[in-house]
């Protein structure tokens, strides 16, 4: 910490710090304590450990499959319907874990943010990290299922990690919103399971956008229908191109959803030690 | 050299709100909507808040290397003025200007997970506090060593006894190498030996160094030990800043014995004030008066008493209610109701008391820790007892030995 630059702080009613994001970017590793411990945590008492992050999305891989192939008898297109539904499942799954860590990680760590000074965005930042650790066990499950059908992705896999980035983006812009919100009225916990199971059903995630031509401009309006397109488009060979314009609508809205997010949570985030 | 910090006119405000709770889930119910409308929509009912200024108008300077004491009793404001200087919370008044980078430590621990282990715990507390990894690594060795858990370095802390956890947690803020160091009233916990141990380090760092050192403490021994300066808080207002003897005989000599309530709710009956009796106290008596106030007339005045130790612990209370009715004032909607204890059996330290209005069937007013007093002892012991090993309470012993004759088996 022998740093020959002193740093001057002026404190303020109504000033944010000047070295906000510097501060952001020297609390890095605390970020990535702050994930550590989460996982550690969790799965410290669980004799299934890991094992736990995959139950969940096998199971409901099943029964979308289930519902949404057989009984509904969608078309799959190319790939086999399991594929189709897990490659929506993951950019969801992944969207869920994140969103609901980071609207519960305020209150969470209601004893950090009484007690220490730390840029308060590191607390959401680092549950979505957690979250991105358990979609990495997830696509394990993804291997998995392709090799079983031997089913090998072509060259637009490459493109994944920017649909990867537009989920974190929604869910990091949502889950800001929310955690903010929740500081305050505790009301809003009620709200994200809620928002998640509609959210489930609003989002093609058991099946494929192409069975809803006339809907698709209002249906893009949800940033996660461009995310889980977009994941079918890199993981699933001969799924038909990306409109540019729907892509370009739910960019737009997760953008518009983490500008708004990161704008409220900082324009209350002075106050969080007192209201917490 | 221009002040590490300097504080202007600095002020904290803070609303104290009287919402009505419900007693049913549909009265919650009711009362959210309209109070979550009414917070929404900004136009927050005046009647229902109530401003309370924990600090005001607070103006000093800090030169670099200074060890400042911070002294007043308890709401004074003291946590208050270190949770804005550590940026947790926000000032609404007034500005503070820092040289150099904070970091502070306002409860021991802060960010321990129970399931984690010492070594575990170790690495996440000191990123919490601000240390980089590579730092902790350095110090690490060193940190396990002060702490005295070698053993216990791969158990989970919540496995830990109290005395472990707290020497481990400030064992890693004790290696903290701020330019400012802001320590809340935290060695209050601990066996003796520890503290002494953590009282010589902070001292180290300050004169070694030359950081800065702001210090809460109702140890008046361990202020004039490691400060310099004092500053004096009472009610939000800074009283007096100057050399720490000057500060701490005048604190003194103020006496934190008697404390005033404004009413939370004139509609029930409360507690107006509550007094210490400081010459009684000087004579080795407790004497303690409550004033209280009612809208109707309590049928039986009822007040209850509960000393604490400086750790806020009970040591002994008493009430009018349990004493049926050998307590039979008559109704009264004011007045002052006394007690006394004459000899006070407790050793020679720092004591709180809480007190309780009521009338034969139930509470109407608490005041927790309303005030706090310094109790002198008049017994002598040639060797002082160490309150904190045999405990506070002074009680009669009355000893005697049985000579072993030679007739004994």
């Amino acid at each position: 910490m022998a740093n020959s630059a002193v740093p001057v702080s002026i404190l303020e009613a109504g000033r944010s710090s000047r070295h906000y994001w510097a501060d952001l970017w020297r609390y890095r590793e605390l970020l990535g304590f702050l994930a550590w411990r989460d996982i550690k945590v969790r799965y410290k008492q669980a004799a299934l450990g890991v094992a736990w992050a995959l139950v969940q999305p096998a199971v409901t891989l099943a029964v979308f499959t289930f519902i949404f192939g057989r009984l509904a008898g969608m078309p799959a297109g190319h790939a086999p319907y399991p594929l189709l539904v897990l490659a929506g499942l993951l950019p969801w799954q992944l969207f869920a874990a994140a969103f609901a860590n980071a609207s519960g990680s305020l209150v969470a760590n209601t004893h950090l943010i009484s007690k220490v000074y730390f840029p308060r965005l590191i607390v959401p930042l680092s549950s979505v990290a957690v979250a991105l650790i358990d979609f990495a066990v997830v696509l394990i499950l993804l291997v998995a299922l392709c090799s079983w059908w031997r089913f090998v992705p072509d060259w637009r896999l490459v493109f994944l990690p920017a649909f990867i980035l537009l989920t974190l983006v929604t869910a990091l812009g949502t889950g800001l919103w929310l955690t903010a919100l929740t500081v305050r009225y505790r009301d809003f916990r009620f709200v994200v399971p809620f928002l998640l199971q509609v959210g489930l059903f609003l989002s093609p995630v058991g099946f494929s956008t192409t069975n809803l031509p006339n809907w698709r401009f209002l249906y893009s309006l949800n940033p996660m229908v461009g995310a889980i397109d977009g994941f079918r488009w890199c993981l699933l060979r001969g799924e038909p191109a990306l409109d540019p314009v729907h892509l370009g609508l739910s960019v737009v809205m997760s953008a518009g959803l983490l500008a708004s997010g990161l704008w409220y949570f900082r324009r209350m985030e002075r106050t969080f030690a007192d209201v917490i | 050299m221009p002040p590490v910090i300097s504080v202007t006119d600095l002020g904290k405000r803070y609303f104290l709100s009287h919402e009505r709770k419900g007693d049913t889930l549909r009265d919650s119910l009711a009362l959210g909507a309209r109070g979550l409308w009414r917070r929404l929509s900004r136009r927050a009912d005046p009647a229902a808040r109530e401003e309370f200024w924990a600090l005001r108008d607070v103006s000093f300077e800090v030169a670099q290397g200074d060890v400042i004491g911070i002294i007043g009793r308890n709401g004074a404001g003291k946590s208050t003025l270190l949770k804005v200087l550590s940026r947790i919370t926000e000032p609404t008044a007034g500005r503070a200007v820092i040289r150099g980078r904070v970091a502070s430590l306002l409860e021991v621990g802060t960010g321990f997970h129970p399931e984690l282990s010492g070594r575990e715990n170790i690495y996440l507390n000191g990123a919490i506090l601000g240390m980089p990894r590579e730092e902790i690594r350095r110090k690490f060795d060193e940190i396990v060593a002060f702490a005295e858990v070698e053993r216990f370095l791969d158990t989970q802390v919540k496995h830990y006894s109290s005395g472990m956890y707290v020497r481990l947690a400030f064992a890693v803020a004790a290696h903290l190498e701020p330019e400012i160091l802001i320590v809340d009233e935290v060695l209050a916990v601990g066996d003796a030996a520890f503290q002494k141990k953590c009282l010589g380090k902070m001292g180290e760092v300050a004169r070694d160094s030359g950081r800065t050192v702001l210090f809460v403490s109702h140890n008046t021994a361990a202020l004039q030990a490691i400060c310099r300066t004092g500053l004096w808080l009472q009610q939000g207002r800074l009283v007096r800043q100057g050399p720490i003897n000057d500060c701490l005989s005048a604190y003194l000599a103020a006496g934190a014995e008697s404390a005033v309530f404004a009413p939370a709710d004139p509609g029930r009956p409360h507690i107006t004030a509550v007094t210490v009796d400081r010459e009684a106290l000087a004579a080795g008596r407790l004497r303690i008066s409550v004033g209280f106030k009612s809208p109707f007339p309590l049928g039986r005045p009822v007040v209850g008493i509960i000393l604490h130790n400086k750790f806020g612990q009970p040591l002994a209370g008493s009430n009018g209610r349990m004493l049926g009715e050998r307590w039979a004032p008559p109704a009264a909607a004011a007045g002052v109701v006394t007690a006394e204890i004459n000899p006070l059996p407790l050793h020679s330290d720092t004591y709180r008391a809480s007190v309780y209005l009521g009338d034969a069937a139930q509470d109407y007013d608490e005041k927790r820790e309303a005030v706090e007093f310094d109790f002198v002892s008049p017994r002598f012991y040639p060797q002082a007892p160490r309150v904190d090993v045999i405990g506070q309470v002074d009680l009669p012993w009355q000893w005697s030995l049985a000579p072993d004759g030679p007739r004994a088996s």
